[in-house]
């Protein structure tokens, strides 16, 4: 948290009214789990809040909390039975989070998201006025989201069509589906995929097709969940190095692939030397030819004189001479 | 926050709730435990007046509604009190799927700011007497707002309406340019951050991506400097900017290739040299330009001449790769 003092005061604030609206009384460690902190700490701050109270201060003003075993009840409020309103950052985070919520596909709660919308847009007040400074849109055109959810929830196996752009081709598999993320605006089902015995992570906007199979998804244990906290491509080690020098506008190949050894080049003006590793070079190939020129390969050099010459025979499609290289000429 | 300091606004929060007198900063120094005491000195007063303030400024910062003024005209100096119908959150009944939708909801947030308001959000909602169960497995894990740093500054300006000035590097351009902006907000559009606001050099609204811009963005001038249009829809500014005009696009494909480029097209049957013409629909022919191209000679463009030319373009640059290698 940016403000642990702030987090304190709101929790000093809140522990009063959650006591009281729980009249029966909780156990300590479940109060520390409801507040994110804890257990000590949740110590401290009941004992901090036994010195608080009315002005006066005597042992009747004060808060007054009674511990039966582990559990924890207050008899004595000295006036905090409610919590502080929301903050507009707060009532910001539910709003336009509930929201995003109504706009993804497929979302089985929808009407729950939609009435809690409602009740925690009255509740918020004045500070939902000014709700206003965040907004989410998101592409809601993926058919497939639906019956990847149906088929999570009911833990069942899922049956894939799914295109592989590196390799231009459509390919069938069966997957034990794991988790659904949403990361930069697209969606992607982890899956323990049969054919491949591994982990794999499929975009969802590449699902040709999808069905729920009748059968339970039984990913096996050793199916681990990927981290996906730094992007969804993962480097490959040990894999052999392609050198490229980016223009500008391709730059942001940088931040999108695992790529080392970066560094800024005169030629192009404002480009990047950059060195991605992998084992595919079908996909450097694609990956290149589909930067039309703003990417260029150092190295290997096999690659660069494959990817030019393939452009100079659909150039000759066109009706157009391309210059002909030494190479050509030699 | 040290337990001292905590304890003297938990105090004072009670004090001025239980009362409907405006206090006055005198009698709260006699009675809230924790101030430094009158003992007629100006350093004792001095420290009493800094610590007092520091106090009202963080309880005002956390949203507590601390009011100023005099009870009656006899009174010579201004007090303060909490009015507890602006303090307390509104009465709130969440079914536990309603709940359980809010637990889900508030874990979207990545950035420091938004998760931590959201973290508050839900430790109030408890508060209020909501089980919100956060435990719960939904095997679905959304991300909003990771990875832009641009995005607290920005945000931060639009809620508070002040002036933000930041260096913007557009794609096409040798260098970052300085922009002045009233911010109006932000706004995440298929994936993408965006700020959206008045650019105040060109008087006109614009968008600008938040992975562009360079360094941290400065906020200038008061708060509440502005008014964003009444009207405003985030989102259809920047889907009217980036979405643009969707054009038709006519291809030859060798059969059985361009197996990605089928996905989303519409076939037009064969043309007279046993290729597939395909018909597709594109709002950024540019990338559409850049795919085409990736397919060599499987894909012939046939119309618009544009997109055409575009691809003719970059197999040029392409076709000159052998010579500088």
């Amino acid at each position: 948290m940016t403000h642990p003092g702030t987090d304190r005061m709101t929790r000093l604030l809140a522990l009063v009214p959650y006591l009281t609206a729980r009249p029966e009384g909780v156990a300590v460690a479940e109060v520390a789990r409801d507040f994110g902190v804890t257990e000590r700490q949740l110590r401290s701050d009941l004992e901090l809040l036994w010195m608080c109270g009315l002005p006066g201060y005597g042992p009747g003003d004060l808060i007054d909390l009674s511990f039966e075993g582990d559990r924890v009840r207050v008899t004595f409020t000295a006036g905090m039975v409610r919590p502080l309103r929301l903050t507009t950052d707060e009532a910001v985070a539910l709003v336009v989070a509930l929201r995003t919520l109504l706009e993804l596909p497929g979302l089985a709660e929808r009407e729950a998201v939609s009435t809690a919308l409602a009740k925690v847009s009255a509740a918020a007040g004045h500070a939902a006025d000014h709700v206003t400074p965040v907004a989410v849109s998101v592409d809601a055109r993926e058919e497939a989201l639906a019956v990847v959810r149906d088929g999570l929830e009911r833990r069942r196996a899922l049956h894939l069509h799914y295109y592989v752009p590196t390799r231009d081709e459509r390919t069938e598999r069966t997957v034990d589906p794991m988790k659904l993320h949403y990361v930069d605006g697209k969606w992607y089902l982890e899956a323990w995929c049969r054919r491949a015995e591994g982990v794999r992570l499929f975009r969802l906007d590449r699902v040709d097709d999808v069905v729920v199979l009748d059968e339970p998804a039984a990913a096996p244990p050793q199916a681990h969940e990927r981290d996906v906290e730094n992007g969804v491509y993962q480097p490959e080690p040990g894999s052999p190095a392609v050198r490229l020098r980016l223009s500008r506008s391709a730059r942001w190949v940088a931040d999108y692939y695992p790529v080392d050894e970066v560094s800024p080049v005169e030629a192009p003006a404002g480009g990047l030397a950059v060195t991605v590793r992998t084992a595919d070079l079908a996909w450097a190939r694609r990956l290149v030819a589909s930067l039309g020129g703003e990417a260029v390969v150092d190295e290997p050099a096999g690659l660069a004189r494959e990817i030019a010459a393939d452009a100079r025979a659909a150039l000759r499609r066109y009706g157009v001479d391309a210059a002909p290289t030494p190479a050509d000429a030699g | 926050m040290a337990a001292k300091r905590a304890e003297r606004l938990v105090n004072l929060v009670i004090a001025l709730l239980s009362t409907r007198q405006y206090v006055t900063a005198a009698r709260i120094r006699a009675t809230v435990p924790g101030y430094e005491a009158d003992d007629g000195s100006d350093r004792a007063d001095e420290a009493f007046k800094r610590m007092f303030e520091r106090d009202k400024a963080e309880l005002r910062e956390m949203g507590v509604p601390l009011e100023t003024g005099r009870t009656s005209v006899f009174d010579t100096e201004d007090g303060y009190r909490i009015a507890r119908a602006d303090y307390e959150l509104p009465e709130i009944r969440l079914t536990g799927e309603e709940a359980a939708a809010v637990g889900l909801a508030l874990r979207l947030w990545e950035s420091a700011q938004l998760a931590g308001a959201a973290h508050s959000a839900l430790v109030k909602l408890k508060a209020a007497g909501i089980d919100v169960d956060s435990s719960r497995a939904i095997p679905l894990q959304p991300r909003l707002d990771a990875g832009e740093p641009a995005f607290e500054p920005c945000y931060a300006a639009a809620r508070d309406r002040r002036k933000l000035e930041f260096d913007y590097q557009r794609p096409d351009e040798d260098a970052p340019t300085r922009r002045h902006v009233q911010p109006w907000g932000v706004v995440a559009w298929h994936g993408r951050w965006y700020l959206v606001g008045l650019d105040l050099d060109r008087q006109a609204p614009r968008q600008y991506r938040l992975s562009r811009v360079v360094g941290t963005p400065k906020v200038t001038g008061p708060a509440g400097a502005f008014e964003p249009p009444a009207d405003l829809d985030l989102a259809e500014v920047v889907a009217r900017q980036v979405g643009g005009q969707e054009q038709l696009v006519v291809v030859r494909a060798r059969p059985g290739t361009a197996i990605g480029l089928r996905r989303h097209a519409v076939p037009l049957g064969p043309a007279d040299d046993g290729d597939d013409r395909l018909e597709l629909r594109t709002t950024e022919p540019g990338a559409l330009a850049d795919q085409i191209a990736a397919y060599g000679d499987d894909v012939l463009v046939e119309a618009p001449a544009e997109v055409r030319d575009a691809v003719i373009s970059r197999l040029t640059r392409l076709a000159a790769m052998g010579e500088t290698a």
